[in-house]
């Protein structure tokens, strides 16, 4: 009896849930830990055995520059394209929630280059910025849009930044108005009453109480950001002199291209640990901030 | 003051129509140029086309084997999307439930594996699956979309399913109703809403990715929209023109569905986003 009712609740168990959690453990838990596992070895693609190094290929991403250095440009990207992102989200959710006519028609016009992925965006924008802006530089006699931005090691990086905000800000745009819309009615018209209107309604009273909604904007642009490679292959695929090749792509390339699958693994592990430790104190610090309504 | 509120309305109408026009304009050269000759785009990007010749249009569907992408592309997606929903919910009712220890360690792992990113993985995948010869298969790309979209649509499940009153489901399984039929019968029909969302979110990520398809599907035959367009551009790099077209065909179908289901679109990315 006991026995027959153990048969039948492993049943259920795996009735329900067996086939969800086989995919799981197949495509992500048991290759995580696989991949950790292949940090501590010197396995190349190619050959059948492997030896273990132990931290050896932790050693070599720490002591390789052009990895840190690429690092360095991801850190960069990931922080003036967060900023932008935001900045011009919450500007646009800002102004998309005042009443203006047509409002729903704009929100779902700003909101179209999300719903595209990075790697055709990539390709609009190559042709923007090689013929168009260069076209518009000429004509009118602007210096510096005479020449592509993705010829120059400066400013390559600024034409990815660019794009992301484009992609992004439509995306991000949405979440804030959603917070706009859900701050209570009865906290406004107190703020209107007590003579708070404008910038100092904004930033004293809807801003404090959009911390939510930054939260999560916050998130998913970090996040996002770190991880771009399809957007970097399309648009600049590293170019000027690898000088916009992102962290993802080196990854990649250290993989696939040099076939080092142990260092290649152990840089992919380091970009997770950041990630993920950007993300956790992101959102504790936030959740510390929230006001209370 | 009224007069000045209008007026501040006026300011930022006319404001949020031009950062638009901004916005949108990549997409008007985009169409604009695919009617037109390479040199005609290079010399005067921003003239309006004075015809609607579809011959870059022809040249680029047949050399990026269009119809092959998308035909992959729907296949794909639907079987994945498919899977997931109905894989995800079950789990996720499962887990909501049997409370026990070994449900809130499943529930807790799935949730902390959100945060791992795909290049965390990519490389183990490409060494396990490869040497399993699975690679080069449109069956293992879409049981590996089963395995990422897993954790994602069980959080979005499970927190849903905890809000419907477990009494409904009681009363049938006391009537004899079978779990299975209790659960597609009584259950399911709860979740539509939130089978919206989750559907929303994955169409749209497994329609436009790009990297995981381009590890798993090797021969040009396989090929989904974004390797067809992604293996056409370097191939054909020299003449603009056709490269537009090719474009705008790979951004009809989304934007095809944009336009037919706005509201549901938006609203499932914000829920998506938010929970």
């Amino acid at each position: 009896m006991r026995e027959s009712s153990l048969v039948k609740r492993g049943g259920y168990f795996l009735a329900f849930s067996g086939l969800s959690l086989f995919a799981f453990l197949c495509v992500l838990v048991i290759p995580f830990l696989y991949g950790f596992f292949l940090t501590f070895t010197d396995w190349n693609a190619i050959s059948d055995t492997f030896s273990f190094v132990g931290l050896q290929n932790y050693r070599t991403v720490f002591t390789d520059k052009e990895f840190l250095r690429q690092f360095l440009v991801t850190l960069r990207y990931v922080a003036i394209s967060a900023i932008l992102c935001n900045v011009v989200a919450f500007t646009l959710a800002y102004l998309l929630t005042s009443g203006i006519r047509g409002q729903n028609l704009l929100r779902g016009g700003f909101f179209v280059p999300n719903l595209i992925g990075g790697i055709i965006l990539g390709y609009i924008w190559k042709f923007m910025f090689a013929n168009v802006f260069t076209q518009i530089g000429k004509a009118w006699g602007i210096d510096w849009l005479k020449t592509s931005f993705l010829t120059n090691p400066d400013r390559a990086i600024w034409a990815m930044i660019i794009v992301t905000v484009w992609q992004y800000a439509g995306y991000l745009m949405m979440i804030y108005i959603a917070g706009f819309v859900g701050i209570p009615k009865d906290v406004q018209e107190a703020a209107d009453i007590d003579g708070a209107h404008g910038f100092r309604k904004l930033f004293r009273v809807t801003i404090p109480l959009m911390i939510p909604s930054f939260n999560i904007c916050m998130f998913i642009t970090l996040s996002r950001t770190f991880m771009t490679y399809d957007l970097n292959l399309s648009l600049t695929n590293g170019a000027p002199y690898g000088s916009t090749q992102l962290a993802a792509m080196h990854v990649y390339q250290k993989a696939f291209m040099s076939k080092q699958f142990g260092v290649g693994q152990a840089e992919a592990i380091v970009l997770f640990v950041v990630v993920a430790l950007i993300s956790v104190t992101q959102v504790l610090l936030n959740k510390k901030r929230e006001v209370e309504v | 003051m009224s007069v000045r509120l209008r007026k501040q309305h006026w300011g930022r109408t006319v404001l949020v129509f031009l950062l638009l026009i901004l916005f949108l304009v990549p997409f008007y050269l985009v169409i604009n140029n695919s009617f037109r000759s390479t040199e005609l785009f290079v010399n005067s990007p921003f003239r309006l086309t004075n015809s609607l010749d579809p011959k870059n249009y022809i040249d680029a569907f047949a050399k990026m084997k269009f119809l092959n992408g998308l035909q992959n592309s729907f296949y794909i997606t639907i079987c994945a999307v498919a899977l997931i929903l109905f894989t995800a919910s079950m789990c996720a009712h499962y887990l909501v439930r049997n409370r026990s220890k070994l449900s809130n360690a499943i529930f807790g792992m799935m949730v902390a594996s959100m945060i791992v990113p795909f290049q965390a993985v990519m490389i183990p995948l490409a060494k396990i699956y490869g040497s399993l010869n699975l690679y080069n298969n449109s069956l293992t790309l879409i049981f590996f979309y089963m395995g990422f979209g897993q954790a994602f649509a069980v959080f979005i499940f499970h927190g849903f399913i905890k809000g419907i009153p477990v009494e409904l489901e009681e009363a049938a399984l006391i009537d004899g109703c079978g779990r299975l039929k209790n659960f597609f019968s009584i259950v399911m029909p709860n979740l539509k809403p939130v089978l919206v969302t989750v559907l929303i979110l994955d169409v749209l990520w497994i329609w436009n990715d790009y990297l995981l398809p381009s590890m798993v599907l090797l021969s040009p035959s396989l090929r989904t929209l974004p390797l067809s367009t992604f293996s056409f551009f370097t191939t054909y790099s020299v003449d603009y023109a056709p490269l537009m077209a090719g474009l705008v065909l790979t951004i009809i179908p989304v934007i095809a569905l944009y336009l037919l289901c706005q509201k549901q679109i938006i609203e499932g990315v914000v829920q998506g986003a938010i929970k």
